[in-house]
């Protein structure tokens, strides 16, 4: 095989590991449960990406792993209860507008306050360890509990319901196969904002300059950019997107708590080492590989799950040990 | 060396450090209005570090660095370059995730690219044209230093600092960057250059600051220093001197 044959099955092995995945569950599991495991793992890699994608920006271009990204996540889900309560009559209502208005106003709100929140966390915290890694780790672990503390202080230690629109409750039959219609929700908004991240990144002039400072943030200021701006920008959008997600995934579950944000720090971070840090077409594929092998797996051996997704990470860091897509050497 | 008119960039006594190691211990020089002027000096001398300090990149301790009358020592990164200077890093800075006229767009103005700048920076470098919408990553090293200084130059700039062009590049490689420069010296663009390539260096240059050490230990014409083999020796040792 000659190298530039190697070098091109390199470059597409990654994008063809999604399509395996799926083809490979299907004579395991059998195509009645595939369908609808399919479309699970599918919606909860979306909702994953939705938290994932944030982090992995703000790891890229500003070399912070926010540890206290978690806690957004449960802003959004209560920003979410507490405006969802009094819109409890539209959300009651047989009518598919008023739910979807409903959810549309929650989502904004949960974006709003996470990203204002992202926005005093990057001032207040962030700003102060900028360029120092164990002081990062320190403060935003320490800074998740203290958001989590004043969280329950707020809404108290109970977890709170957080009931599906009527219109989105129940399933939909694809042949033999139920899905529940919520997924179905949850995927069109997830697949709605991995598009519009994209359409932002590719078509937009802030877009190139937050993907060309990933790559090299030295070199994006000498071409004129203030990339302290920049830095609050994707901070914020990060963690609003975390509200979103948080919102989201709340919503699937039906209840909140406090800790919402830390069951699904461990699968967001398995999503940026294997996409490769910085990197979000590989946050997403990532995120999509995850949700597939634990529905997957969780169907097949279901003791499995969990580290289903570990011994994903370990080969594919075997196999890439930067990850899928990763950014280029930098800083 | 220079009248105080044609100056466009000065150094005066510049310090910089690097940590706790001062790396410039007073390094003074002057570009001249629409001259090439040459860096010199053995690795080591310093003159990395004087490019990255005049950019901001790296911040003088000691010493003031004047851009047309303006002092800039203290301006942050962003606004040197929006005062007309453009940067080409020895590693090029070039975007390999980002296609070539995504990095060259990024060096625009908010109208985006101007016609008769893209034209120029297209003729001057046609093998950017071919790869227009490649990954800058795929390019060779000799295409992306051309997509480097075609990006320095897609809008009008005042100042170019540009950091050993020519190194690691094929022979062919180099006429065809010494060509670009000479296009952009008979065009009247100030530039301030480093170079490792004494014969790039007599071909382009009007001037010539050669440090050591962090010092600047001579400035003067390029051509003098080119003819006078005993200063070369001096200043540079042999083996930059007799490099070619």
């Amino acid at each position: 095989m000659s190298r530039q044959w190697i070098g091109q099955l390199n470059r597409w092995a990654p994008y063809a590991l999604t399509p395996l995945v799926v083809v490979a569950a299907l004579p395991a599991i059998g195509p009645g449960p595939w369908v609808t495991l399919t479309v699970a793992g599918l919606t909860m890699g979306v909702m994953l990406f939705m938290v994932a994608s944030g982090l992995t920006l703000i790891f890229g271009l500003m070399d912070v792993l926010n540890f206290a990204h978690a806690a957004f996540v449960a802003v959004g889900a209560y920003i979410a209860v507490t405006v969802l309560q009094p819109l409890a009559g539209w959300t009651n209502e047989l009518s598919m507008t008023l739910n979807l208005a409903a959810l549309l106003v929650a989502l904004v709100a949960a974006a709003a306050a996470s990203g204002a929140l992202g926005f005093v966390f990057e001032r207040v915290v962030i700003r102060q360890v900028y360029g120092a890694p164990l002081r990062q780790i320190l403060i935003t672990i320490g800074a998740l509990t203290v958001i989590e503390q004043l969280v329950i202080a707020i809404w108290g230690p109970q977890a709170l319901p957080l009931p599906k629109p009527v219109m989105l409750r129940g399933s939909v039959f694809i042949g033999s196969s139920s899905i529940e219609t919520y997924r179905l929700f949850a995927l069109c908004v997830g697949l709605a904002v991995a598009l519009a991240m994209h359409l932002f990144l590719t078509r937009t002039r802030l877009g190139l300059v937050v993907r060309a400072g990933v790559e090299d943030r030295e070199m994006i200021q000498a071409l004129g950019y203030h990339i302290r701006r920049v830095f609050i920008g994707v901070f914020m959008a990060g963690t609003a997107l975390a509200g979103m997600g948080g919102m989201m995934w709340a919503q699937y579950q039906a209840v909140v708590g406090s800790q919402i944000g830390d069951s699904m720090t461990i699968l967001v971070f398995i999503i940026l080492i294997i996409g490769g840090l910085g990197s979000v077409g590989g946050c997403f594929i990532g995120a999509i590989l995850v949700g597939l092998t634990s529905n997957y797996v969780g169907f097949l051996a279901p003791k499995l799950a969990l580290g289903s997704n570990i011994l994903l990470m370990a080969l594919i860091l075997l196999w890439q040990p930067r990850g899928l897509f990763p950014i280029t050497e930098h800083h | 060396m220079t009248n105080a008119d044609d100056t466009l960039l000065r150094l005066d006594g510049v310090f910089t450090n690097i940590g706790r190691y001062r790396i410039l211990h007073g390094v003074s020089l002057a570009a001249r209005r629409g001259r090439v002027t040459m860096l010199l000096g053995r690795n080591g001398a310093g003159k990395t570090t004087t490019l990255r300090t005049i950019m901001g990149l790296w911040k003088a301790r000691l010493g003031k660095i004047i851009f047309d009358g303006q002092p800039i020592t203290a301006l942050d990164t962003p606004h040197i370059a929006r005062l007309g200077i453009a940067y080409v890093p020895e590693n090029m800075g070039i975007f390999g995730k980002l296609t070539v006229r995504e990095n060259m767009l990024l060096a625009t103005g908010r109208r985006g690219f101007d016609p008769q700048h893209l034209e120029r920076a297209l003729e001057s470098f046609p093998a950017l044209k071919m790869k227009w919408e490649s990954p800058a990553g795929s390019l060779s090293g000799g295409q992306k230093q051309m997509l480097a200084i075609g990006r320095a130059i897609i809008e009008q700039r005042r100042l170019l600092l540009i950091d050993e062009p020519t190194k690691g590049l094929s022979p062919a490689m180099v006429d065809q960057l010494v060509e670009a420069l000479l296009r952009l010296k008979r065009e009247h663009t100030t530039i301030l250059l480093v170079e490792q390539n004494f014969r790039v260096a007599e071909a382009v240059g009007d001037d010539v600051a050669v440090m050591d050490e962090g010092h600047t230990i001579h400035t003067g014409d390029m051509m003098a220093l080119g003819a006078n083999h005993g200063l070369q020796h001096r200043l540079l040792g042999l083996s930059m001197a007799d490099s070619v």
